[in-house]
């Protein structure tokens, strides 16, 4: 069929606008605002030249380096709980039941609500004086915890909240994906005496293993840009121990007023999250030339 | 296989505690917004209580946050409209046509969805002060569509390679331009797709905090960054600031509820085929 020219053209380039407007320039922007010294309010025109001296500085920054570790090692917590807890779980209630659509509708609330709203509830739950997770410590004879003042129980306060609200993706997806699993391979395999452990192993996760990788890639992805519930809930505190590298770059940005460093640390974001989508993309492209 | 009435209960009781962890906290929001200030102190885990509308009627009447209620649901609608709209057409473009940057298109969109939004807020802040576009709820717009389009193009982009080739094919010999297939063969088919997109694209301008937080002001301010207004050093009002976080609840709830099977299937696109 021959269209002509203009056709493609005419459906694409709203979007295409739009997008480099509003979100490829500021990007592109980023990566040059990193390399100068600029501060809010005044006009682009005063900004200095900095050269590499933004990524000098954010380099020389302890709480760079720290934030940069407490973000891996909450991705790597938080991601990793939460595969195993979804692939478990996803295992165990694959069987299809009746009303399981009314428990899946339960089971994606977590992840629609705003993420502002959750780490509000949160922050709530784990309040040391008010709050219902001390309260119910208290009711079975157990130590209440000032829970968002100490390092190590703030960052399992920010862990366990992701782990509420991202596990039910993974069992949704896996969910999912068992029911795909062709029903002759688990037959044939029951016939040959497998047990429910080597058929586990051996066969079914095998044969979800490409949506396995796509969720853990997608799961990774999303960790490196949590900033909103951490905001509410600890706003990187006690000390710097909950402060991500989104929220060390906000805080830098908009309270350190020192906009050119913050750029260059989300330069140095942006390569990690650009590294694990290229990774993701090679895994699976919803838009690679099937058709 | 049968399974044994054991095994059928187990799993039962497995689903509703998870179903209870998962409900919990969002039970939480709501019932402590219906709580007096005295009694959220005193008895945190008394869960028989008289149900007051008292926080609700302190927000939005003494506070005056009614504005920043409407605010986020003209943000909310318009941002979603203009990118179904956009986005859709591109889906189009992308699936149906080949042409010369098409490749760099898509890659490119692929890879904006992935872009953390604390790394976007700060040029945006200085580009959006030149423009002029600051504390405006347009400016909030066109940033909200900015970000929204990769999302529901590529899950769009799924739905249009669905609808059979052929019909567009039997419209086009029977004298249909490419305008009119679009709207009239294709859009109708889509509706399903439409749905699930409309719902993520307005979850996210509804929720979405960070560059609200940085774009607007006292006049245009969204409900999730006037919800952290209650949060101050010298203590928090929870009556009233989960009084907030229920309003900013309600609306993606209730779109849960109403569309959970179009969800789950925007979620798992892509990954799962089926």
């Amino acid at each position: 069929m021959r269209t002509p020219r203009w056709v493609p053209v005419f459906f694409i380039a709203p979007a295409v606008l739009v997008m480099a407007v509003a979100c490829l320039y500021p990007v592109l922007a980023a990566f040059q605002l990193s390399g100068y010294d600029w501060s809010m309010g005044t006009p682009w025109e005063s900004a200095r030249w900095q050269g590499v001296g933004n990524f000098v500085e954010a380099f020389n920054n302890r709480r760079v380096w720290s934030s940069l570790w407490t973000t891996l090692l909450f991705a790597a917590v938080c991601v990793s709980a939460e595969m195993v807890l979804g692939i478990a779980l996803a295992l165990a209630l694959e069987q299809k039941v009746r009303g399981m659509a009314f428990f899946r509708t339960l089971f994606i609330l977590p992840m629609m609500i705003a993420p502002i709203a959750v780490g509000l509830v949160w922050r709530y739950m784990f309040d040391a004086q008010f709050g219902l997770i001390n309260a119910a410590l208290i009711a079975v004879g157990l130590e209440p915890k000032i829970w968002l003042a100490d390092p190590l129980l703030a960052f399992i306060a920010i862990v366990i909240a992701d782990i509420w609200q991202w596990t039910p993706f993974v069992f949704i997806m896996m969910i999912a994906a068992l029911a795909n699993v062709d029903s002759s391979v688990i037959e044939a395999s029951r016939i040959d005496g497998a047990g429910w452990w080597q058929m586990t192993m051996r066969v079914k996760l095998p044969m979800v293993m490409h949506v396995i990788a796509i969720t853990l890639m997608m799961r990774l992805i999303d960790a490196f840009r949590v900033l909103e519930v951490i905001y509410v809930l600890t706003f990187g505190g006690p000390g710097d121990s909950t402060e991500i590298l989104s929220l060390h770059i906000y805080k830098t940005a908009f309270i350190g007023q020192q906009l050119g460093v913050a750029a260059a640390i989300s330069v140095l974001l942006l390569t990690v999250v650009a590294a694990l989508s290229w990774g993701a993309l090679r895994l699976s492209n919803p838009m690679k030339d099937d058709a | 296989m049968k399974r044994s009435p054991w095994l059928v209960a187990a799993h039962y009781g497995m689903l509703i505690v998870l179903a209870l962890l998962c409900v919990a906290p969002i039970v939480v929001i709501f019932a402590t917004s219906m709580r007096q200030q005295v009694q959220i102190f005193s008895e945190p885990l008394n869960f028989i209580f008289t149900p007051t509308l008292e926080n609700y009627r302190a927000v939005l009447v003494e506070d005056h946050l009614d504005r920043y209620l409407w605010n986020s649901l003209f943000v909310g609608v318009v941002s979603t409209v203009i990118t179904l709209v956009v986005g859709c057409m591109a889906a189009y473009g992308l699936a149906r046509f080949r042409f010369p940057g098409r490749h760099t298109v898509a890659y490119t969109t692929l890879l904006l969805r992935t872009v953390p939004l604390a790394v976007l807020a700060i040029p945006v802040f200085m580009i959006w002060n030149q423009w002029g576009l600051i504390n405006s709820l347009w400016g909030l717009v066109l940033l909200y569509v900015g970000v929204n389009l990769p999302f529901t193009i590529w899950l769009l982009y799924g739905f249009v390679l669905q609808v059979p080739v052929e019909l567009e094919e039997a419209a086009a010999i029977d004298g249909c331009g490419p305008i009119r297939i679009f709207t009239k063969i294709l859009l109708p088919l889509m509706a399903p797709g439409l749905a699930a997109a409309s719902i993520f694209t307005f979850r996210i301008a509804w929720n979405e905090f960070i560059l609200a937080l940085v774009l607007t002001d006292r006049q245009t301010r969204t409900l999730p960054v006037a919800a952290t207004l209650f949060i101050t050093d010298l203590g928090v009002d929870w009556g009233k600031v989960m009084a907030m976080a229920s309003l900013i609840a309600i609306p993606p709830l209730i779109f849960t509820f109403i569309a959970a099977r179009q969800i789950i299937s925007g979620l798992t696109a892509g990954a799962v085929k089926g």
